[in-house]
């Protein structure tokens, strides 16, 4: 193990790390710690200037109270929601399928195709804006929710079939020489012994694209507007101009915005961390 | 009678090619979504990129016009120069990310969740992260110049000046971007190979000599994937600017994405083909960056099935 653990090393730095830890995090997280002090001060102290002071009163239920209930915060955090579901939905039945294929089949166009989703993947997305934009306003789909997943499927299908190629390469193929010999058609291969097999990959994928989706911000703002489609991320802006310089409500705002990626994130820690990091370990 | 050999041959040739066709069938309807909303429109830009257009009425072809304008755009040289910036510095997420980890690479008391809360900012929304940063360099209360006043230096009003507000932004970026190459690091430091470094121990190495000799060698897949995912970030930012300055003062902390959203779909007009034109620049700088990519997936392809 590098660094030497701790444990071997003498008691003195031992102490000294034990004592760090804390402080470094605190250091680390000092904009958040900021704007949570924020969000549960009382109007009253931004006007008399008390920023970094105690709070001259707990107000946490008046601020997130005024949040869910004055203003249109509840519909964006509805919208993000039907925005991002159906995008994991989508993204993990179609990936799964590319991924099966590119993952268990030789065939000349194979890495081709795998390659046109990586690149695809790798692509600026301003490129397709106006494009995409055009399509969304010619299919009926601009300002809609439909118009964004769609969109957000057919682009983060291009990661997800990395992703799941990648995995699926790794299983043994064995399994599936076996299942052949025996004679099973391949489509029940793929839903008999491939995708079992698959759980742990695409449940790692789902929290993923969930965080990534929720907090998409440039194509919320290229093909929606208004409170009737938009994602929180994109609400968050009117939602400041209407709370313009009250810094307490903006405060609860944007952490209530942030909110639901990080609960996914402690919730599912395990396959976050395993999604992210697949490839890291050779 | 003619009926059942028909049923019988045509299933007999799907049994045949049952292998060849397979693939195809699974594939279909994840590369037709992907053609359709990502592979024509990289080529419908490029071609838009060659009229001038305001997403309205009839297109009108002016061939290289648009990149003619570009060449005399300092709009688009500062947009430009800002990207560098950006690339070069983002880099420096790599580095931040591994020593945090070697930092956090210990096990004591509680040191998974601290890992945890390290890892946080990545997982919250850029837009917030823009809001909150924009909060900490406030002028009249940020914390940065509460902080500096100690001192008695400041205020500096960060976003509000243009010789340090692309820094400003960048800082706010990195950060999130450290966390995300923290946790790439620490899952690779946990494959690291312990004889190797008994060994290397054995021989009298230690500290730095160590970390460079044995440990970063062996951190070379988790160094790739940092790598390409801060590149793309960098190339691609463009919430935070958005968030924080909407490219002022006077347009000081624009990039290519944000100038080119700003030429397209903003109130200075519809210019979608002056538009394209600035995407399909960043996407060559991009491109120099997925061929190396893709070529290096290719050569680690070659080793496999």
């Amino acid at each position: 193990m590098f660094p030497t653990p701790i444990e071997k090393s003498p008691r003195s730095w031992q102490l000294t790390y034990q004592a760090l830890l804390p402080v470094a995090l605190v250091m680390w997280l000092l904009p958040l710690i900021a704007v949570a002090l924020f969000s549960i001060k009382p109007d009253a102290d931004f006007t008399t200037g008390n920023y970094w002071g105690l709070p001259s009163s707990f107000n946490f239920v008046e601020n997130y109270g005024k949040v869910f209930f004055a203003s249109d915060m509840p519909r964006y955090l509805l919208n993000s929601v039907f925005i991002t579901v159906p995008t994991v939905v989508g993204c993990v039945i179609l990936s799964s399928m590319t991924g099966f294929a590119l993952g268990v089949y030789k065939f000349k166009a194979n890495l081709w195709v795998f390659f046109m989703f990586v690149a695809g993947n790798f692509v600026p997305f301003q490129i397709l804006m106006v494009p995409v934009r055009d399509l969304t306003l010619d299919l009926g789909l601009y300002n809609t929710k439909t118009g964004l997943v769609l969109f957000h499927i057919a682009f983060q299908t291009g990661f997800c079939t990395l992703f799941m190629r990648n995995f699926i390469r790794a299983l043994p193929f064995d399994l599936i020489e076996v299942a052949r010999v025996e004679g099973v058609a391949e489509w029940r291969i793929f839903w008999y012994v491939v995708l079992p097999l698959m759980k742990p990959a695409l449940a790692a994928m789902a929290v993923l694209i969930f965080t990534f989706i929720w907090n998409d911000f440039f194509w919320a703002i290229v093909l929606t507007q208004g409170a009737e489609s938009q994602p929180v991320t994109a609400g968050i802006t009117s939602f400041n101009a209407q709370y313009r310089a009250a810094y307490h409500l903006m405060s609860a705002g944007s952490i209530v915005a942030a909110l639901p990626p990080v609960a996914m994130f402690f919730l599912m820690q395990k396959h976050f961390i395993a999604g992210l990091t697949l490839g890291a370990v050779k | 009678m003619s009926s059942s050999t028909k049923a019988t041959t045509k299933s007999s040739w799907y049994k045949r090619n049952e292998i060849a066709v397979t693939p195809w069938l699974f594939l279909a309807p994840g590369v037709i979504f992907f053609l359709f909303y990502v592979i024509f429109p990289i080529f419908q830009s490029i071609s838009v990129s060659f009229y001038e257009w305001d997403g309205l009425s009839d297109p009108e072809w002016i061939g290289l016009g648009n990149y003619e304008e570009l060449y005399w755009d300092d709009a688009f040289y500062v947009s430009l120069r800002n990207n560098l910036i950006w690339l070069v510095l983002y880099l420096l997420a790599i580095p931040a990310g591994l020593f945090i980890a070697l930092f956090l690479n210990q096990t004591v008391m509680g040191i998974r969740l601290y890992k945890s809360l390290f890892f946080f900012p990545f997982v919250i929304s850029q837009v917030v992260v823009g809001l909150v940063f924009t909060w900490f360099y406030d002028p009249t209360f940020g914390l940065l110049n509460e902080f500096i006043g100690i001192f008695g230096l400041g205020p500096i009003n960060v976003l509000g000046d243009e010789r340090y507000v692309t820094y400003g932004i960048i800082a706010a970026g990195i950060w999130p971007q450290t966390a995300y190459c923290m946790i790439l690091y620490l899952t690779g430091l946990n494959a690291v190979d312990p004889e190797q470094i008994e060994a290397a121990r054995l021989d009298g190495a230690k500290g730095w000599r160590m970390l460079w000799h044995v440990i970063v060698p062996q951190l070379k897949p988790a160094t790739f994937i940092a790598f390409v995912v801060t590149i793309i970030g960098a190339l691609r930012s463009f919430d935070l600017i958005s968030i924080m300055t909407n490219g002022g003062p006077f347009g000081e902390s624009r990039v290519l994405s944000f100038y080119m959203f700003e030429v397209a779909l903003s109130e200075y007009g519809f210019r979608m083909g002056y538009g394209a034109s600035i995407a399909v620049v960043l996407f060559l700088i991009m491109l120099f960056f997925i061929a190396y990519f893709l070529y290096s997936m290719y050569q680690d392809d070659k080793g496999g099935r």
